[in-house]
């Protein structure tokens, strides 16, 4: 466990433990013939308080359910195993009871599409009460006060009217605000966001982008920001983790991953993207699907172009190829 | 020689009704539009949700008439195969294409409008070729689209697009429900055919790096008229109207390290139903002056450079 130990030295050296220390996460699910599918394997990473981790990866990459296993809410027969370390304890370890203490109080989530998201037959402002209501004990006038507060401290205009409508009844962008402020409604330590901008505008996302950096100066708390789109998390990361076929391929600080990608899958992700302010006469391409997967071996070898019967044989796990910056692939010295 | 499509002074209203003896509402989705695409080229619509843009594609395509203004479509090819014409690709391949019809019906449909009849064997043919064309496997005339993935799925609405022969294909972001690595291949197959075939596109994208890789022609809709309309290359280089800049400031890039605050766009698109005054961007617009509340600005050549028209009062 040479990626373990690194991490141990690595966080001993920043002297704070991190907020959040995820070890070895596997989330699987029972297939018909008996057996278990793994959608998440051997995933391990940490943030720290204040901190931005970005977790990049394309749809069926696991981002989603990793973030799902911090909120202990993987669907059904899901079956999660590991270690996820939240201040000091092992949230896998926890009772169902405990799980609900800590949900909207200490670790919140928001989605891509808060209208599903949301309660459609209560008005907002009511159901940002109701968070409080239950995990702080207030009552019906000051529960809503403070909604009233939180509308407005996420930059939504006339909050009290805003309030007392229903989400239908708000824009996408207002929606998104009032879907963060109920996150935010109890000060959580880490703020799990799930493609929170990606049906926006890209001006209203602008917006919230601006937003999330802004609430996280003011209150410390950690942010764990899933998207496919690399772009968007150059902007607002601190630490990336790509993520490819469940697997953790490259975790490294914004800088390096964007001065130095080191895994080819991250390097054909970030030359795939066609450029705003450059013009060139064919886009770079990754062959294959993420369908296509060898039976063992590193996952990405079907598509990769350096790929060679060393990749074939043995999957490559994460290790540290510069400080902080760790990469899962044979090729890269 | 004539463009293949004009599209002159056009307006798309609907009529919104209110309670019996209320006076109805318009909504002016899109206004006075002047726009015309030359043969085998690229016309990118940008903007933000609502401003129009699809409902200009809509009646681009034929499939909502213009409350006033006319389209005009100038054909060259006589297309003796299908509708000809027009055809459309949308943004979701999974709502697009019918779950109970098999692939090669999918993508054989616009023969069956056509004014010519196909006996089977020659319409499977055809099938076959441009299923080839945009890459999928033979066999996937007889399989049925949930067999296929996302990617595969816009593989086939292109297919079905290009198998009536058309001149113009509006393409409604065609890119945004697929992965970043499908995009690219997606966009590559688009580049082939308009260069094997002379297709022109209407493409409607809100993604600016597509938009750069792709157009010829960019224009720019907010609340449904056109602020800036100009080659790619002059108005990704330098963009006139206060509104097009801000919309490209407001694209995530990468190199630019941790966003500054407080560049971001202020505010949301006012609705359609009560459009402002004067210019209709004044109330976001960080370059607003008094006249702009009043006056609505023309259409009109960038300072010392004529190819690009921007509306606004103060335009670089």
């Amino acid at each position: 466990m040479g990626f373990v130990a690194n991490t141990l030295r690595l966080n001993a050296e920043a002297q704070t433990a991190p907020l959040l220390s995820v070890d070895d996460l596997t989330v699987s699910f029972p297939t018909k013939g008996g057996g278990h599918n793994a959608v998440v394997t051997g995933l391990s990473y940490q943030i720290a308080q204040s901190e931005t981790l970005g977790v990049v990866g394309e749809s069926g990459c696991g981002k989603t359910m990793t973030s799902l296993s911090l909120m202990g809410l993987v669907p059904g027969r899901g079956r999660v195993t590991g270690r996820i370390g939240f201040e000091g304890r092992d949230l896998l370890q926890q009772s169902e009871k405990q799980w609900r203490d800590l949900r909207g109080r200490e670790v919140a989530m928001i989605f891509q599409e808060p209208m599903t998201a949301m309660n459609p037959v209560m008005s907002v402002g009511q159901q940002i009460a109701e968070v409080l209501k239950v995990h702080e004990g207030l009552g019906q006038r000051d529960s809503l006060d403070r909604a009233i507060d939180l509308l407005k401290a996420v930059g939504i205009p006339s909050p009290a009217q805003r309030a007392r409508d229903f989400p239908h009844q708000l824009s996408g962008g207002m929606r998104q605000r009032a879907m963060i402020a109920m996150a935010l409604a109890c000060r959580p330590k880490l703020l799990v966001a799930d493609e929170p901008t990606t049906a926006l505008d890209v001006t209203i996302q602008a917006q919230i982008l601006d937003l999330i950096i802004e609430l996280q100066e003011e209150t410390g708390m950690a942010v764990q920001f899933i998207t496919h789109n690399l772009a968007v998390v150059s902007e607002l990361a601190h630490k990336i983790l790509v993520m490819y076929a469940g697997r953790g391929v490259e975790y490294a600080t914004s800088e390096q991953l964007f001065d130095q990608p080191l895994h080819p899958y991250t390097q054909g992700l970030i030359q795939t993207l066609p450029d705003p302010d450059r013009k060139v006469d064919r886009l770079h391409v990754i062959h294959g699907s993420l369908r296509v997967q060898p039976a063992q071996g590193c996952r990405f070898a079907s598509r990769c172009p350096l790929a060679s019967d060393e990749c074939r044989a043995a999957e490559p796990i994460l290790r540290e190829v510069a400080p902080g910056h760790f990469v899962a692939c044979v090729k890269v010295n | 020689m004539k463009p293949l499509l004009e599209i002159d002074d056009v307006s798309v209203h609907f009529p919104l009704r209110q309670g019996f003896m209320q006076p109805g509402l318009t909504l002016r989705a899109v206004e006075n539009v002047t726009l015309s695409l030359q043969r085998g080229k690229t016309l990118a619509i940008v903007g933000e949700s609502g401003s129009g843009k699809s409902t200009l594609g809509y009646s681009v395509a034929g499939l909502r008439k213009p409350t006033s203004g006319a389209i005009r479509l100038n054909p060259q090819r006589q297309s003796e195969r299908g509708s000809g014409g027009i055809q459309m690709i949308f943004q979701d391949p999974f709502s697009a294409l019918d779950p109970r019809m098999m692939v090669e019906d999918i993508v054989a449909e616009p023969l069956r409008l056509g004014e010519t009849a196909f006996a089977r064997k020659e319409r499977r043919a055809k099938v076959a070729e441009v299923l080839e064309q945009v890459g999928l496997p033979a066999d996937a005339a007889n399989r049925y689209p949930h067999q296929f993935s996302g990617g595969q799925r816009q593989r086939i609405a292109i297919a079905r697009a290009l198998i009536g022969d058309p001149e113009l294909i509006v393409c409604d972001e065609p890119l945004s429900a697929l992965d970043v690595s499908i995009q690219s291949k997606i966009l590559n197959l688009m580049d082939d055919i308009r260069e094997k075939y002379g297709i022109s596109y209407f493409f409607i994208s809100h993604d600016f790096g597509v938009v750069r890789h792709i157009a010829d022609q960019v224009a720019v809709l907010y609340l449904g008229r056109i602020m800036e309309v100009a080659s790619a290359d002059d108005i990704f280089s330098k963009p006139s109207h206060p509104y097009t800049q801000a919309l490209f400031e407001a694209v995530p890039r990468i190199g630019r390290g941790r966003r500054q605050k407080g560049h971001a766009l202020k505010g949301e698109i006012p609705t359609p139903l009560n459009p402002p005054s004067g210019c209709v961007f004044h109330t976001r617009c960080p370059r607003a002056r008094e006249n702009c509340a009043k006056v609505r600005p023309k259409l009109e050549p960038a300072p010392g450079r004529p190819g690009q028209l921007a509306a606004c009062h103060y335009k670089d």
